[in-house]
């Protein structure tokens, strides 16, 4: 009888090892067909018009003049006279043509008329924003140790003398002021689909993290039945957050192929998909702190403000502060409205801006103080919200070491220096959910003897089929190229969307149980031919066999063509919170560690090294765990010192919306990047948490710490571009 | 199929114009779903001549105007899409090809500036190439849409300094961009080409 559980560690054959990717060839031949690679018979490209102005009503609109220009197939206004827009960018209007230079020509066409209505663009500016009367509380939320007594009536004045008070006590009160500020989530592949029609039916090939959940967002406008619409995906060029939905441009190029009896590929315009397709929200903080002289932190006090576009969200205060949980906080949030498109999920949606909000401030403890940086994150560890403290403890000796913290460790601003340049030290903490999803899994073995597992996920770059592949082999042992792995389609049996870190957990879950499940009709069946009680048999190195006596044994093939004429099929699903399960969990903690060398003279920041050190419960292929940390510190390293959207003031229009102007690091800014995956036995008991979002939320605030050590001054906005580090050296300078 | 369509966004009854006829006069041609047939049949596409590319060692009769970028002929007439629109501007990398044996971007080049010169695309590596097998050993791809770029552009470093160093690497191939965080494995997946590696 084959055991759900995982096999004890140590003892897999597969899982937990260095595996390449089963869709490795494809991707890096160009064999790979992403939506936008997709190319039906007959089809025609579909681009889309935006908006010139940041805020403005449609006047008029005519889109006649674009049906004139040889090659344009179709011209479709979006937008109606009396539309109010909201953001620069926003589509207005959409041409179908034979060719990319006909579809110019014919947008450029179009003429539209608008009237221009007022802006506001500047959400780290909160007085501006109070003034223009663009904000709104985003909630508060006050612990104190004390009770509040009784007889108080105005509780939020008694808290406020309360936290007077508590300062008045610590050894040290530290004010700080740090910033991260809107970023976008540049999908190399931008959105978009290739819809087609077979009768009444649609297939969208969509650029897709919801392969799923999206035919209905398609069959509601279109007025069809969702059981009508095939969503598509076998591949996705980058997500991050931003690709759940069938989108206003998917629903758009459904109805254009419906209309025109053509197939129809329309994808986002680079400088459309940035102003558009999803940005992370900005924030900006005050904070006031507490401190013994031990540099614990006994009272936090704190203000933050920031934007996730129109609708005048900003950062969840429940991050705040960030991992650490201070016996005494009040924290604020205040919500500002600007004329931007609305944020997105971005790959560990609050978390990454919490690390930069909070930790930069723990920082400061140490520098105000004169103490090792590492010495203060440890005494406060005694108090985090995830109750990790001996997890934090473990990997920030391991970073330290791999670092050479206490080697290379000086005060802030008291390293040598090498001509102009200075070198530092900073660290931060960080930690996630990333339970996993639900899915329903099919596995089918085949009397011949091959094996196919189908389900509705997809690969955003985890090495989704891989896992797959690998716990499927796993399971039955097998070799993973004798599973064929289907994903990607609505039609395969539903599997959540990959946002959250929860893809890896639920195909996992949905796999494993699968696979299972069939092994055991198939030992039932082995049983009577080998004379051994199915509860004896396992499924090893291609074979199945008496566990007592391996000698007893019938080869895979042979065992399935005990199947007969039909071929087994198995079910497996996994539902969060109603499955009982020991294959996986939720909630990681992490550590990371970044060397920097700054250029007094000229500002610019190298990265020198980084470690990180991320548990994520029992791996299933280390190779990709750890390509996929790296690219959480890449992504990391590019939002703290690259990148940032960039609207002016005055208009709003987004000044940075090409990737020349949008900078993002390349091979040569990344350094020395060590990744150390943290699995100790507690942690391989836990079984399988997602590790997609964890790796990316420390390395705004890890370094922005180690400029400050390097500089002994805290610049306080994200990213640090060679003028904000200059401007921060000025100003202290005085 | 004129019915008024809602969709989320808000707008509704949208008014909906189609091009006279022209929509009707296009047929599909196979390998060439794009580019209108003939000039007669829609009478539409300015300046189109038809004439001979050569690309991955073999001559293809296309379709193209003067305007037509390398990249929009690979993709929809010859159906080669491992090079990848990502920036207009080229500054990406996505759509690095080789011409006449330089890497160049397709999304920036015309194609009638290649007119009788040779154009490998990553298809015309193939899957042993052995600096697409170094990325596949090292894992240097994830979502895996820059990696054809990456590829070629790695491909094309390597014949110019088939010696490189690690230093070498992380300075000369800073053309490319990968959002997903690939770089460390990039340089591994160079310098296991440089080393032998397996298929070396
Ligand atoms: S692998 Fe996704 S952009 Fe490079």
């Amino acid at each position: 009888m084959a055991k759900l559980d995982w096999p004890q560690q140590g003892k897999a054959a597969l899982l937990g090892k260095r595996h390449d990717r089963i869709d490795g060839v494809a991707k890096a031949s160009g064999a790979a067909r992403y939506a936008y690679d997709i190319l039906e018979d007959n089809m025609v490209l579909a681009r889309v018009l935006g908006c010139p102005h940041a805020h403005c009503r449609v006047k008029s609109i005519d889109v006649k003049p674009a049906l004139k220009v040889p090659g344009v197939v179709a011209a479709e206004a979006l937008k109606k006279p009396g539309d109010e827009i909201q953001w620069q960018g926003d589509l207005v209007a959409v041409v179908a043509g034979e060719t990319e230079g006909a579809i110019a020509e014919g947008l450029a066409a179009i003429k539209v008329q608008y009237e221009v209505l007022d802006v506001f663009a500047q959400d780290d500016d909160l007085e501006a924003a109070q003034k223009a009367k663009r904000t709104r509380r985003a909630g508060q939320s006050t612990k104190l140790e004390r009770d509040i007594p009784d007889e108080v009536e105005d509780e939020e004045a008694w808290e406020e003398q309360e936290l007077q008070r508590l300062f008045k006590e610590c050894d040290k009160v530290i004010e700080g002021q740090y910033g991260i500020p809107v970023i976008t989530h540049m999908c190399l592949e931008p959105h978009g689909s290739t819809c087609l029609w077979q009768g009444d039916k649609l297939i969208a090939h969509l650029s897709t993290q919801n392969v799923s959940g999206t035919a209905g967002q398609f069959a509601g406008p279109l007025g069809i039945p969702a059981t009508d619409v095939t969503i598509h995906c076998d591949y996705i060029g980058g997500g991050f957050g931003s690709k759940f939905a069938a989108d206003t441009w998917g629903v758009t190029a459904a109805s254009l192929a419906k209309k025109l009896g053509r197939p129809v590929k329309l994808m986002l315009d680079r400088d459309l998909e940035l102003k558009n397709a999803g940005t992370r929200p900005s924030g900006f903080i005050k904070v006031k702190v507490g401190v013994d002289g031990n540099g614990v932190v006994k009272v936090w006090d704190s203000h933050h403000w920031g934007t996730n576009g129109i609708g005048g969200g900003v950062v969840s205060q429940g991050v705040i502060p960030y991992v650490f949980d201070p016996p005494n906080r009040r924290r604020r949030a205040t919500g500002i409205r600007v004329n931007a498109a609305p944020a997105r999920a971005w790959r560990a949606p609050n978390h990454p801006q919490g690390a930069v909000l909070s930790q930069c401030a723990y920082d400061d403890v140490a520098r105000e103080l004169g103490i090792d940086s590492y010495e203060v994150f440890q005494r406060n560890l005694q108090r985090v919200s995830n109750g990790k403290t001996e997890v934090y403890r473990e990997q920030m000796e391991i970073a330290a070491k791999l670092m050479d913290w206490k080697a290379k460790w000086h005060p802030h601003g008291k390293g040598p220096r090498n001509g102009s340049v200075v070198t530092g030290l900073g660290m931060a903490l960080h930690t996630w959910g990333g339970a996993a999803h639900n899915s329903t899994a099919e596995l089918k073995i085949h009397p011949d003897g091959s094996v196919e597992i189908s389900l509705g996920s997809q690969d955003l770059g985890t090495g989704t089929r891989t896992v797959i592949a690998l716990v499927v082999a796993e399971t039955l042992g097998l070799k993973p190229e004798q599973v064929k792995v289907n994903i990607g389609y609505s039609t395969y049996p539903p599997s959540g969307p990959s946002g959250g870190s929860t893809t890896v957990g639920g195909v996992s879950e949905s796999s494993r149980r699968a696979a299972t499940a069939a092994l055991n009709q198939l030992l039932d069946k082995v049983a009577g031919k080998l004379g051994v009680p199915a509860a004896r048999l396992e499924a090893k190195d291609g074979r199945i066999q008496d566990s007592q006596n391996p000698e007893t044994c019938i080869s895979w093939k042979d065992a399935c063509s005990l199947l007969g004429m039909s071929p087994l099929v198995a079910k497996g699903e996994y539902r969060r919170g109603r499955t009982k399960t020991n294959l996986s969990s939720s909630q990681v903690a992490g550590v990371q560690m970044a060397e920097v060398a700054v250029d007094l003279e000229t500002g610019i920041v190298r990265m020198k090294k980084f470690v990180a050190v991320q548990d994520m419960g029992l791996i299933i292929n280390r190779k990709a765990a750890e390509s996929q940390v790296q690219g959480g510190v890449i992504m990391g390293i590019a939002y703290a010192l690259f990148e940032e959207r960039i609207l002016d003031p005055q208009t709003g229009a987004f000044l940075n919306a090409e990737l020349s102007d949008y900078l993002l690091p390349r091979l040569g800014d990344v350094g020395e990047i060590v990744v150390h995956l943290y699995e100790p036995p507690s942690e391989y008991q836990r079984g399988v948490v997602g590790l997609g979002e964890p790796p990316v939320i420390s390395p705004g605030a890890a370094i922005s710490n180690a400029v400050c050590n390097a500089t002994g001054v805290r610049v306080p906005t994200l990213p640090l571009t060679p003028k904000r580090v200059l401007d921060a050296l000025a100003k202290a300078q005085g | 199929m004129s019915e008024p369509v809602r969709s989320r966004g808000g707008f509704s009854r949208r008014e909906f114009l189609k091009g006279s006829g022209a929509a009707a006069a296009a047929t599909a041609v196979v390998g060439a779903p794009l580019v209108a047939p003939a000039e007669e049949a829609t009478g539409l596409i300015r300046g189109a001549e038809e004439v001979t590319l050569q690309v991955n060692g073999k001559a293809h009769r296309v379709r193209i105007e003067p305007r037509t970028t390398l990249l929009e002929v690979l993709r929809y007439q010859l159906g080669l899409t491992g090079a990848k629109p990502v920036s207009a501007d080229g500054c990406c990398g996505g759509s690095t090809v080789l011409l006449e044996g330089k890497p160049i971007s397709a999304a920036t080049t015309l194609a009638l500036d290649c007119v009788g010169k040779q154009i490998t695309t990553v298809e015309g590596l193939g899957a042993q190439d052995n600096v697409v097998q170094a990325f596949v050993h090292q894992d240097a791809m994830q979502c895996g849409f820059c990696t054809p770029g990456f590829v070629v552009a790695v491909k094309a470093f390597l014949k110019k300094h088939p010696y490189a160093t690690e230093e070498e690497v992380r300075e000369g191939l800073n053309g490319n961009l990968c959002r997903c965080g690939t770089y460390v494995n990039v340089v591994r997946a160079a310098l296991e080409v440089v080393k032998g590696g397996r298929n070396g």
